[in-house]
């Protein structure tokens, strides 16, 4: 039957082809010559762009969670020592126990890291380029040359952090939403020394990265859609993309602005976030030698999170868009009620600019203002919801295809839904004020966002790996082993955390033996040490079947062999810089025609005519 | 053109974002009032008139004239110069009466930090209006598209322009 269909389809290929080609640049025909250097490393080319995102991406992940492993060193044993740790960090671990200053460098870093560097470049960056011409139909980027400098602005950034983490003062160590006063301070703390100007240019550079790729993202979405191609016939993962580099293009500007207020602050002897500073009982005095007032921290915070708040729906976004659209394809069921998923994904991105302040109940705003702020946050919860209720919906009674990328999306789901409703518990500002800076929080936003954004990552690798890498697949067996220890190993980790937050047990400190209400959990946080041990492992085995399978890894011998519906499948197993060899093929339906009228799925581009 | 429109709109996030900062902040108290110095009424003139030039420049490069359209453009230029030099003036003026960057007080600072983000964005516009008025020697030679560059600069160059002239009423209103 399948087979049987391929062949109308590319019937209807050659007879349906438009030829709208000069509408877009000329170069795009990949016969152009092409150097080492325009290829590999100043390339323009939108899926080389993608795996440069993505390589840099994975290392920056293995450090970030490395650190998280060293730490976890810390809260599991607080008692013993590690020699090995002294032999590798040198003065940061004398005597094999991690020095408390360098304990604050490795959290704060492990945040930067893992929000901006991992989930955001990591993810937006790699899916975003890889996919948005591929699935629109277009042949690259709206601004390819623009494309580039994103990636070399970001990689810039990353230079500049990488920079900070050996210098001898060590890196930004005032938590990774850098809050001044300590961060306004180079005196009040080693960690905001150095470490925190090269945070603050690193932040900087990265705004601006972050920024050429949405205005990018979003030109593209718009403009360079293939004809038949109409926005509610995208597949969900383009109105994911879209909403989320409109998220970006609108909030990264107001950290920047924060962030530059911050420079002025550290450098050039403004006061717009201090205020009656007493370093180690010394007044903190202005060049004038006066007490210095009348900043306020609290505008920082506001700043930060009008864009820290957005940010999280960066992250989670994309792999929402993703997990959609692997599940329908693997489910083989169309996407249940796909209007309701893009409407969801609208909702959620005009609330998430209305949240921000439900960071921030504890900071002494006015309670009636909270309660604006708990609405929205609890509204929030809606769109959420009906996201859930149709990837389950999607789900139910299908004959569903278990590849890796269909376990991480199904994990996805889970993660999802468990700290989603954590969420609902914080989203109260009644229940933040206890449970606020404690573990509970640590909990929730790991599984929700980190677990969920990383679970939609993996899943997006195992699913497009063969669109990356000349047609290689990963090895499944390994990324089912590989998703079974993450997936409990994830659940080991943070689900004990939600018990000691409960109790009341702060984040963020070095150890909690001196305190005599919550030093009974040495059990408990040596089992989530080893947990999280445990998937630091699983992650280098997805490593190792990262780069085999990029270069031994089994071939595709057509272009669709999973006989999926979009437009990425309709391209050559090693597409050129151009995506197309031939025309652009227009669209004829919507992405997610699978098991309609007794047909097994009805790839995009076949016209209505070929059904009969 | 369409990706300078959401530049557009993220440049205009910067500009809301420390604005509204400036509103909190000045209704917490503890601030201290300035007097915007006449060079600034100055200076937006020169803003206006600069735009206004522009306009004239991008009119007739539109019908061919491409001497008036480099005259034109020079004058802008040199228009876009003197407003910089002019708000430097006023800066000096305005750190003369005792408003200065690092004080008890963040009113100076936010009006530096903000209109001195301003000028950056002309000093942009200038490199901007600099390299098209050195091509207009070689006018006319053959492009692909040849309102697209003089469309895309006269957009930022008014809305620099606009951005300004709110700016300066957001600062005499809460001054």
């Amino acid at each position: 039957m399948a087979n049987m269909h391929q062949d109308t389809l590319h019937n209807d290929l050659s007879h349906d082809v438009i030829h709208h080609d000069a509408d877009h640049h000329e170069e795009g025909h990949g016969h152009h010559k092409e150097s080492f250097i325009t290829k590999y490393i100043f390339s323009q080319d939108h899926k080389m762009i993608s795996k440069q995102f993505l390589i840099t991406g994975i290392v920056w992940s293995l450090i970030g969670v490395f650190f998280s492993v060293l730490f976890r060193f810390q809260l599991g044993w607080p008692d013993e020592s590690f020699p090995l740790l002294e032999m590798f960090l040198g003065g940061w671990a004398k005597g094999g126990k991690l020095d408390p200053q360098f304990y604050y460098a490795l959290v704060t870093m492990h945040g930067t890291i893992m929000v901006f560097f991992v989930l955001t470049a990591g993810l937006s960056g790699t899916f975003s380029n890889l996919l948005i011409p591929l699935q629109i139909g277009a042949r690259d980027m709206a601004a390819p040359f623009l494309n580039m400098l994103s990636y070399w602005f970001f990689f810039t950034a990353s230079v500049l952090l990488f920079i900070s983490l050996f210098l001898q003062t060590g890196p930004a160590a005032g938590g990774w939403t850098v809050y001044p006063p300590l961060s306004a301070l180079p005196q009040a703390n080693i960690g905001s020394g150095t470490g925190m100007t090269l945070w603050l240019l690193s932040m900087a550079v990265f705004v601006v990265s972050s920024l050429l790729g949405s205005l990018n993202y979003i030109a593209t979405i718009l403009n360079m859609r293939t004809k038949g191609m109409t926005m509610m016939r995208m597949p969900l993962t383009m109105w994911a993309f879209f909403f989320t580099a409109i998220l970006g293009v609108l909030s990264f500007p107001v950290l920047l602005s924060g962030a530059l207020l911050l420079i002025f602050d550290r450098s050039l002897g403004t006061n717009f976030y201090l205020s009656d500073i007493y370093i180690a009982g010394q007044q903190f005095t202005n060049s004038a030698g006066e007490l210095v007032q009348g900043g306020s921290p609290i505008l920082f915070q506001h700043l930060f999170w009008f864009l820290g708040h957005p940010e999280v729906y960066i992250i989670i976004l994309p792999a929402m868009g993703m997990v959609s659209e692997i599940l329908a394809a693997n489910c083989r069921k169309p996407i249940f009620g796909y209007s309701a998923m893009v409407l969801s994904i609208l909702a959620i991105t005009v609330l998430a600019f209305l949240v921000w302040a439900h960071h921030m109940f504890m900071s002494g705003m006015n309670p009636f203002v909270g309660s604006i702020f708990v609405l929205f946050t609890l509204l929030i919860a809606v769109p959420s919801a009906i996201k859930v209720f149709n990837w389950i919906g999607t789900m139910w009674r299908a004959n569903i295809n278990y590849t890796p990328a269909t376990l991480f999306a199904v994990g996805f789901v889970s993660m999802f839904i468990s700290g989603g409703l954590t969420g609902i518990f914080l989203g109260n500002s009644t229940l933040d004020i206890p449970l606020h800076d404690t573990y509970f929080v640590t909990a929730h936003f790991h599984i929700v966002m980190a677990m969920a954004g990383g679970f939609g990552m993996l899943a997006g690798i195992y699913h497009w790996f063969p669109k990356m890498w000349k047609g290689r697949q990963m090895n499944d067996t390994m990324g089912a082993i590989h998703f079974w220890v993450t997936f409990v190993g994830s659940y080991c980790i943070f689900w004990p955390m939600h018990y000691l937050g409960m109790t009341g047990v702060p984040r963020r400190y070095y150890t909690d033996e001196y305190f005599n209400t919550f030093n009974m959990y040495e059990n408990l946080n040596v089992f989530i040490s080893v947990s999280a041990i445990i998937v630091f492992a699983a992650q280098l085995l997805f490593v190792i079947n990262f780069f085999y399978s990029a270069f031994k890894g089994k071939k595709m011998t057509t272009e669709n062999p999973f006989n999926y519906n979009t437009l990425e499948w309709t391209t050559p197993i090693e597409p050129g810089h151009g995506n197309w060899e031939g025309a652009i093929p227009a669209v004829h339906r919507g992405p997610y025609e699978y098991y309609k009228d007794g047909h097994d799925f009805i790839p995009q581009t076949t016209p209505d005519s070929a059904l009969k | 053109m369409f990706l300078l429109w959401i530049a557009i709109g993220s440049i205009i996030m910067m500009f809301a974002g420390l604005t509204s900062a400036y509103i909190v902040r000045r209704m917490q108290g503890n601030w201290e009032a300035y007097q915007l110095p006449t060079i600034f009424w100055i200076s937006s003139g020169v803003l206006i008139l600069s735009s206004i030039c522009l306009f004239v420049a991008s009119a007739n490069y539109k019908r061919n004239n491409y001497s008036t359209y480099r005259n034109f453009l020079g004058i802008t230029l040199l228009l876009g110069i003197v407003f910089c030099v002019l708000q430097y003036k006023g800066w000096q003026a305005l750190m003369n009466v005792g408003i200065l960057l690092s004080d008890q007080t963040p009113s100076g600072a936010f009006l530096y930090v903000i209109s001195g983000l301003h000028a950056t964005h002309v000093l942009g516009g200038i490199v901007f209006l600099l390299i098209f008025w050195i091509k207009s020697f070689k006018l006319p030679y053959p492009q692909e598209y040849p309102n697209l560059g003089i469309d895309i600069l006269s957009t930022y160059w008014h809305f620099i322009g606009i951005l300004w002239l709110y700016l300066f009423g957001f600062f005499m209103y809460y001054q």
